[in-house]
């Protein structure tokens, strides 16, 4: 009932968004928007109170990796739902109605492929995520928003039909096998008596459709240019949910392919993933004079690095599913911040934005705090991840995939630091006022700040709980 | 022996040629609506019974696929009044050759694929075919509207690959594939008619402001 609700409470509250009459923002649309995100996160909390029975006969369900994935989005939409507040008002966007109801279905659509036990209805997710998030892309209505949402519809639809095309060779691997069809549960069970053949296709049409969803180089090409230009608040939501669902799918099937066996075959696929992403990021952050533009080159690197942690196995897993977590939040705070810059300045290119600790103090502070948060620095989450990682490559005998991370990581620093301390402490240009920043554009990416910063130095019981769990069932293990 | 099912996918495969012989804009719609037509006759073909499950997909397919997008397709050119043609990066010829050799491809690696008890075996070399055709319309021709098709011919190959699980996948989620593509083309739609408003001219090659 409860996972039901989790699913049909924003699907209700964006019908409610369409009744409201008139089309711009009122308080009552916001409030609304705001409501439900907040109703949203308190029903996901009593899941970690009180596990649910799996619903639908056993297509929906909570498991600890869903839970963890479907947590992170509710947090991260409410973070957004507050900023959204200030900067609606600030934008004052013609079709606010529009812009509302798309953010609620993407709620809707994030929340079933995180409850998805049935990959097929996890698929019919992931293309819902698309169709809500393409008209919040084209959100400006200009030529660059219209080249980005043309160039992210296609590439991802593409990318969304192969996984398609991935799940129908699943079930086609399922035929001689026991249970029920595509079910994540029952083919785990009875993983052994899947067809390998098909099941490999299977693997790599699903890691190379899901892959594109999250932006894993070489199918990153639409991430700069569409996370550039969206408006800021739909980038965080992008860079830290919706690829967060998308790794989903990706972990989904490696979980039933681990379980056949077939991990010699599964893993250097996804090193090979992992390292051309970081080897991408680093070669793009390097020059990189757009805040927006920098940051989806950062979260190719972190898309990188979730599928090296599945690639190395045993505590590489725990790292992922930890980095998951980090990775969402920390980008959430950082578009958020840069949202505030372009609300003040109306750009995001670097050379516009010099000298933002004296401008915008608050925001250029968390600016600079997020640089170090996203590049792994102690004590934040993301250095715990990160550390988790390169220890299970270490002690999984893979020493030179340590090191190459290792120099990517360092190069990837270099070229975030030079762009984001330029926009910091640079010689603010002439005539450059302080701007004052809205309560409502900071509570957001601070509070975000402050999740990212307590997972680096401590984790709570259940939570530490569920990544153990999360990575067992992933064929790792928890450190 | 030739059954009517075998003789629909023959069908098929000529229309992913004509769609890469045509020069003008209007026939290749044409001749995906025939296809999406042809692969609403498959579920009743090839069910062992006749079902409401069968005749549900056939009835839907046709009404999506035969119907609604290429009607829609239609009335997009005529809002942006494209004339012709489809101005492909790869000559006519050249595209031909590429499709006969996709369709080798196809058949190569479907013979290397175990699919027990199948009662159409046709159906997988078929599904790939049209599946690496419509890549191909998808990345050689410039028109967005010529993506948009080549994406529908994509799908239709995947369709295809799932009619072999029809009888195991429920309803439902085929419902909401038809659903999801239908969707899917309408927002596209509605790009390609902003492209056009905003550029006069469905050449997605114009759309290259943004780059590193």
């Amino acid at each position: 009932m409860r996972l039901l609700a989790i699913i049909l409470l924003p699907v209700l509250a964006a019908a409610m968004e369409l009744a409201i009459p008139s089309r711009r923002i009122t308080p009552w649309r916001v409030g609304l928007l705001v409501g439900t995100a907040g109703a949203h996160a308190a029903l996901v909390a009593t899941l970690w109170l009180a596990p649910s029975e799996p619903a639908l006969g056993g297509w929906l369900g909570a498991d600890a990796l869903g839970l963890v994935v479907l947590s992170l989005t509710t947090v991260l939409f409410l973070a957004t739902a507050l900023y959204a507040v200030g900067s609606l008002r600030r934008e004052s966007p013609r079709g606010g109605r529009r812009f509302v109801g798309c953010l609620l279905a993407f709620l809707a659509a994030t929340s079933l492929v995180a409850l998805s036990q049935h990959l097929a209805m996890l698929w019919v997710g992931m293309e819902t995520t698309t169709l809500a998030i393409a008209p919040l892309i084209f959100h400006r209505h200009d030529r660059r928003s219209l080249e980005a949402v043309w160039k992210y519809l296609l590439v991802s639809s593409v990318g969304i039909a192969l996984a398609l095309l991935g799940t129908f060779f699943l079930a086609s691997a399922q035929l001689d096998a026991p249970g029920r069809p595509l079910i994540l549960g029952d083919l785990v069970a009875h993983a052994h008596a899947l067809h390998p053949a098909w099941l490999r296709a299977a693997f790599l049409f699903l890691l190379v459709g899901f892959g594109t969803k999250m932006g894993l180089a070489p199918m990153h090409t639409w991430k700069p240019d569409t996370y550039g230009e969206a408006p800021s608040l739909v980038s965080g939501l992008m860079a830290g949910a919706l690829t967060s669902c998308a790794f989903l799918g990706v972990a989904r099937v490696t979980e039933v392919a681990m379980a056949a066996g077939l991990g010699p075959f599964v893993q250097p696929v996804l090193l090979a993933f992992g390292l051309l992403s970081l080897a991408v990021a680093a070669m793009f952050v390097l020059g990189q004079s757009d805040v927006k533009r920098l940051l989806a080159y950062s979260s190719v690197e972190h898309m990188g690095l979730l599928v090296l942690g599945l690639g190395l196995g045993g505590v590489g897993a725990y790292g992922t599913v930890l980095h998951l977590i980090n990775n969402g939040f920390s980008k959430g705070w950082l578009f958020l911040v840069a949202g505030n810059v372009v609300l003040a300045t109306g750009s995001s290119a670097a050379a516009a934005n010099r000298g933002l600790i004296r401008t915008l103090p608050a925001s250029g502070l968390l600016l600079v705090l997020g640089l170090f948060a996203v590049t792994g620095s102690p004590p934040f989450g993301l250095f715990l991840s990160e550390l988790t990682i390169v220890r299970a490559a270490i002690g999984g005998g893979h020493p030179w995939v340590a090191g190459a991370m290792l120099l990517l990581l360092a190069v990837i620093f270099i070229g975030m630091a030079v762009l984001v301390l330029e926009m910091a402490l640079g010689e603010a240009p002439a005539g450059a006022e302080r701007v004052r920043e809205s309560r409502w554009l900071l509570v957001g990416p601070t509070v975000l700040a402050a999740l990212v910063l307590m997972l680096g130095v401590y984790i709570p019981g259940p939570l530490q709980n569920a990544l153990a769990r999360a990575a067992v069932a992933l064929g790792g293990g928890a450190p | 022996m030739t059954t009517a099912s075998q003789i629909v996918l023959l069908l098929v495969v000529l229309t992913d040629f004509a769609v890469l012989g045509t020069t003008r804009m209007r026939t290749c719609i044409r001749a995906v609506a025939v296809q999406g037509f042809l692969l609403g006759t498959l579920p009743v073909l090839l069910a062992s019974q006749l079902s409401v499950h069968a005749v549900g997909l056939a009835v839907g397919t046709v009404a999506v696929k035969a119907v609604a997008l290429p009607w829609f397709l239609a009335w997009a050119i005529r809002e942006a009044s494209v004339r012709r043609e489809v101005e492909p990066l790869v000559g006519y010829i050249a595209s031909l050759l590429l499709g006969a050799a996709a369709l080798a491809l196809s058949f190569a690696i479907a013979a290397h694929l175990p699919l027990p008890a199948l009662k159409e075996p046709l159906i997988v070399p078929v599904s790939l075919a049209t599946l690496i055709i419509g890549l191909l319309v998808l990345v050689t021709r410039r028109k967005a509207i010529t993506q948009v098709l080549g994406y529908l011919m994509l799908e239709n190959g995947i369709y295809l690959f799932g009619l072999t699980q029809t009888e195991r996948v429920p309803f439902l989620l085929e419902i909401g594939v038809l659903l999801d593509v239908f969707v899917a083309v309408f927002i596209m739609g509605i790009v390609v008619f902003h492209i056009n408003r905003e550029f006069d001219s469905l050449d997605s090659a114009r759309l290259a402001e943004l780059k590193d």
